[in-house]
């Protein structure tokens, strides 16, 4: 956005602190404005009165982003790229996920392609209260052949999720357009040889569009500009993704410039970027766990380095499980607490029988006990000791987590484990083991060493609880 | 298509490249190993060729060296791929007419006009040690990898060794299991078979609360390394605060003169005797906090101003988290260092280092499957725990890490691989993309 100050904001707001957006003054609202928490149309005299109408539209375009949001797809699923602001995420923060698309390819047998298309959309790993998805299918022509990538887009477009059409063959691609009207597809790509016919293409179906200039950043922008000029508003970047030595070393340059360009002001190459880590299974690797780790490696540079898209083709566990987690890592909101309030929690109605556990506070650390023992059905006492947002082998070697730690944290919680229950135990984390003989010594009580892992509680509990 | 190369052909093989582990290496016979063709510098496949006896693994992983230079055959273009694209003259379009030419150009970061410290570990004879060679950490002048400057020297990794048996993940436990009683094999393993850059060795042992091993006894396990491998070492003690000072201390006496790192200083226990012990018997400090920045300027000013050690005996451990686990907090922390650095700030233009091992921790890395039942199914857990290390090191490195310490050898050859590929020093041939769409894979 071209403004950082709240009183830059506040300028183009009514100043009347009326309220009706849920805070208390003008100011208030420009500052959710300036972190991106808030947005002008919740401001609702901005939006209907009409005297207003200059100042909304000056401020809406204060406030864009300095990248383009584009959105694949439409309904539930929609994927929103791009964005963004900065180019380090503790600036401020990243904006809308690295979205990861995986091949299919319209030359597969109908089984196969609606299994793996179903295999995208069901993926889910439970992370912190949530799921981590897979974001969209990217449908290859590989078989040039309009009729046979029409039928294969009204396939994949049954199950929902976003799709990009890839095909450099404009009659292919709008075939597919054709088959899957009104689902917003990403149109993969516009090149130097049918930037004309695939960018009506865009215009026609007013679909998202990509233009693509392998290592050549001059021809990128061109492209890029022509397409802006005549219209299309809805443009990413594909700079060509190099899978080995100096090739993927240039990549890795391309997508820097690039970004460093459209964040300070460049707003002709201001848009998401696409990568293509499936370009690993074309560098001649025999094996395919090997071609999948590079794949992954690929992943996790542009994933970082801003790549906004990427369309990939490994859907093996050891590939997707660490390129959800790391673009959750990368976008994750550095502005959120590092750590929960310190305390006793309640998992379930527990009474003076239910075993009482600790971890520490640190949130990662607490939500993921959490959620291992509410998801087995564990019913207990768990108690978040501050050790300053440390996790729990961290915070022993450290000296934040000791045995007056814990002690003082259930003072603190008013929680005595002599009256307040009837067993007088605490099962304590794995990795904390050697606070065990100063516990029951400082808190007078049982001590059970619980495992190293909280996955692991249900089957500790039913070997171990309740105590003999 | 696959290419037979003789064990006695290797050496020459990977002469030039950064692949140490073959000198001193005897091989008897000459025994015919099926490599789908190794081309530019992919130390990794030592590791699988030379020793991981776990048959399939070393299968997997030892046809890594396929990617270099050697299409076999996956991922080649298609017999039917597409022509270049029939443009219909019907579909021209009104509304682009001709292509508006535009100039990219993107300026250097200006702001970042600090050099980061260069600190060697590791004297060879010149400098009055018996290491083989130094490894020098640290230099940049922009973050890594980046265009704005030339990073001067690539980044490196140390494997860990302990001082006794230990409960280790069982993907990583297979490759060291025979050598786990004897540290000096242990050391060597590392070196000849995984190409480890450095070793570190952990003298656990010594917690009052697992064997309690007296410095002095502990001091020879570190001989026994230094002599066993003439690659530089770092030092690390148990992580007891009281204990570690005296280790450490006792452990650079018996290594005067062949600059190791000693593994940590921190707040919490008396830094100033194992500065002192640094200065003393000339080895470097490895300043340790944990994920607080400005907690890693105070120990760093220490370290200078009360304990005057050199500037060029500095390295930094900001504190590592396993990805899932934190490594945002890891990832942005060394990030903002960095950045600070480049910036000007004095306290922390220093080379970093990154427990990397700590991603075992993960349980995506080794736990049999998902405790939560709605997850989708997570695999074997053999191949998910060595990319979970990759991934938690290479997000680092991108970071501005440049020491990393590591375990499992497949995370070591494929993060090697990708930060000398991201470093420049990988040659390979061109691999042309344009065709991508009809590839079959």
């Amino acid at each position: 956005m071209k403004i950082n100050s709240p009183l830059e904001a506040y300028k183009y707001l009514p100043q009347t602190n009326c309220g009706e957006c849920g805070e208390p003054t003008c100011m208030a609202f420009a500052s959710k404005l300036i972190d991106r928490s808030g947005k002008t149309e919740n401001c609702p005299p901005l939006i209907k009165e009409k005297k207003y109408a200059k100042k909304l539209a000056e401020l809406d375009r204060l406030l864009a982003p300095e990248i383009r949001q584009v959105t694949i797809g439409v309904g539930e699923r929609a994927a929103n790229i791009g964005g963004d602001d900065v180019l380090y995420r503790h600036k401020l923060t990243f904006f809308n996920k690295t979205k990861m698309f995986f091949d299919v390819s319209d030359n597969m047998e109908e089984a196969a392609l609606i299994e793996r298309v179903k295999k995208i959309a069901d993926f889910k790993k439970f992370y912190v209260g949530r799921n981590l998805l897979l974001d969209g299918v990217a449908i290859k022509a590989a078989s040039n052949d309009p009729a046979k990538f029409a039928a294969a887009v009204k396939k994949v477009a049954e199950i929902g999720l976003p799709m990009i059409f890839c095909s450099f063959n404009p009659a292919v691609l709008k075939a597919g357009l054709e088959a899957a009207k009104d689902k917003n597809p990403l149109l993969y790509a516009a090149n130097k040889d049918n930037w004309k016919e695939v960018g009506e293409l865009a215009l026609e179906y007013k679909v998202p569009v990509v233009v693509s200039a392998f290592n050549d950043l001059d021809a990128l922008k061109t492209l890029a500009k022509t397409f802006a000029e005549a219209g299309i508003k809805d443009i990413v970047l594909d700079p060509g993704t190099y899978p080995t030595g100096k090739g993927l070393k240039n990549t890795f340059t391309n997508f820097l410039k690039i970004r460093r360009a459209g964040i300070m002001g460049d707003t002709e190459i201001a848009y998401p970027i696409m990568a293509l880590p499936l370009t690993a299974w074309m560098a001649g690797i025999a094996d395919p766990v090997s071609a999948s780790y590079w794949e992954t490696v690929m992943a996790s540079v542009f994933t970082i380095r801003y790549g906004d898209i990427m369309i990939l083709h490994s859907l093996e566990p050891y590939a997707t499980l660490p390129e959800v987690h790391l673009a959750e890592t990368i976008y994750t909101d550095p502005r959120t607490p590092v750590s929960v309030d310190g305390g006793m929690y309640k998992v379930g109605n527990p009474d003076k029988d239910s075993p009482v556990f600790f971890t520490t506070n640190f949130a990662l650390t607490y939500y993921t006990v959490e959620s291992d023992i509410s998801a087995n059905g564990i019913v207990c006492w768990l108690l978040a000791v501050d050790t300053d947002g440390i996790g729990v082998e961290a915070s022993v070697a450290g000296g934040q987590l000791t045995s007056a730690k814990v002690k003082d944290a259930f003072e603190k919680a008013g929680f005595d484990l002599k009256t307040d229950t009837n067993h007088n135990t605490l099962i304590i984390p794995g990795l904390s083991a050697r606070l065990q003989g100063d516990l029951e010594d400082t808190l007078g009580a049982k001590v059970k060493v619980g495992p190293m892992d909280s996955g692991r509680i249900p089957g500790w509990i039913e070997k171990n609880w309740p105590p003999k | 298509m696959a290419k037979k190369v003789k064990l006695s052909e290797m050496t020459d093989m990977f002469k030039g490249m950064d692949i140490l582990s073959l000198e001193g290496v005897t091989i008897e016979g000459d025994i015919e190993i099926d490599l789908s063709g190794l081309g530019g510098g992919f130390d990794p496949m030592l590791a699988a060729i030379l020793g991981q006896e776990s048959a399939v693994l070393a299968q997997h992983f030892g046809r890594l060296a396929g990617m270099f230079g050697y299409p076999v055959g996956m991922g080649a273009p298609a017999a039917s791929a597409p022509a270049a694209p029939a443009i219909s003259p019907a579909l021209a379009a009104p509304k682009l007419r001709d292509l508006i030419p535009a100039k990219f150009d993107v300026a250097n970061i200006a702001e970042w006009t600090t050099q980061i410290q260069e600190v060697p570990i590791g004297n060879t004879s010149a400098d009055g040690g018996t290491r083989g060679k130094q490894v020098m950490l640290g230099g940049e002048k922009a973050l890594p990898f980046y265009f704005d400057a030339p990073m001067p020297n690539r980044n490196q990794v140390t494997i860990d060794v302990f001082d006794m048996r230990i409960g280790l993940a069982k993907s990583v436990k297979e490759n060291y299991d025979e050598v786990m009683d004897s540290p000096g094999e242990w050391a060597k393993k590392n070196v000849d078979k995984f190409n480890a850059d450095m070793i570190t060795i952990h003298l656990i042992s010594t917690d009052p609360l697992v064997k309690d091993t007296s410095a002095k006894d502990a001091a020879k396990t570190v001989e026994e390394v230094l002599q066993a491998v003439d690659v530089p070492i770092a030092i690390g003690g148990s992580g007891n605060p009281q204990k570690d000072p005296e280790v450490l201390a006792k452990a650079a006496e018996v290594s005067e003169g062949e600059r190791c790192l000693l593994a940590s200083a921190s707040l919490n226990l008396d830094y100033s005797k194992i500065a002192e012990a640094a200065l003393k018997y000339d080895h470097d400090v490895l300043s340790w906090t944990q994920l607080d920045m400005n907690a890693q300027k105070e120990l760093n000013r220490k370290l200078m101003k009360q304990c005057n050690v050199p500037r060029d005996r500095i390295i930094m451990d900001p504190t590592t988290a396993a990805l899932g686990y934190g490594l945002d907090y890891a990832y942005t922390n060394m990030e903002r260092i960095r950045l600070a650095a480049l910036m000007g700030d004095e306290e922390l233009t220093f080379p970093m280092s990154s427990g990397t091992t700590n991603a075992w921790g993960a349980r995506e890395s080794w736990m049999v499957s998902s405790p939560l039942g709605q997850d989708s199914d997570w695999g074997p857990r053999e191949y998910r725990g060595p990319i979970w290390e990759i991934v938690t090191g290479l997000s680092l490195a991108i970071a501005g890490n440049d020491l990393f310490m590591m375990m499992h050898p497949t995370s070591v050859a494929v993060l090697k691989h990708i930060t000398q590929t991201l470093f420049g020093m990988v040659e390979a041939e061109p691999v042309d993309i344009a065709s991508w769409i009809g590839a079959e894979v």
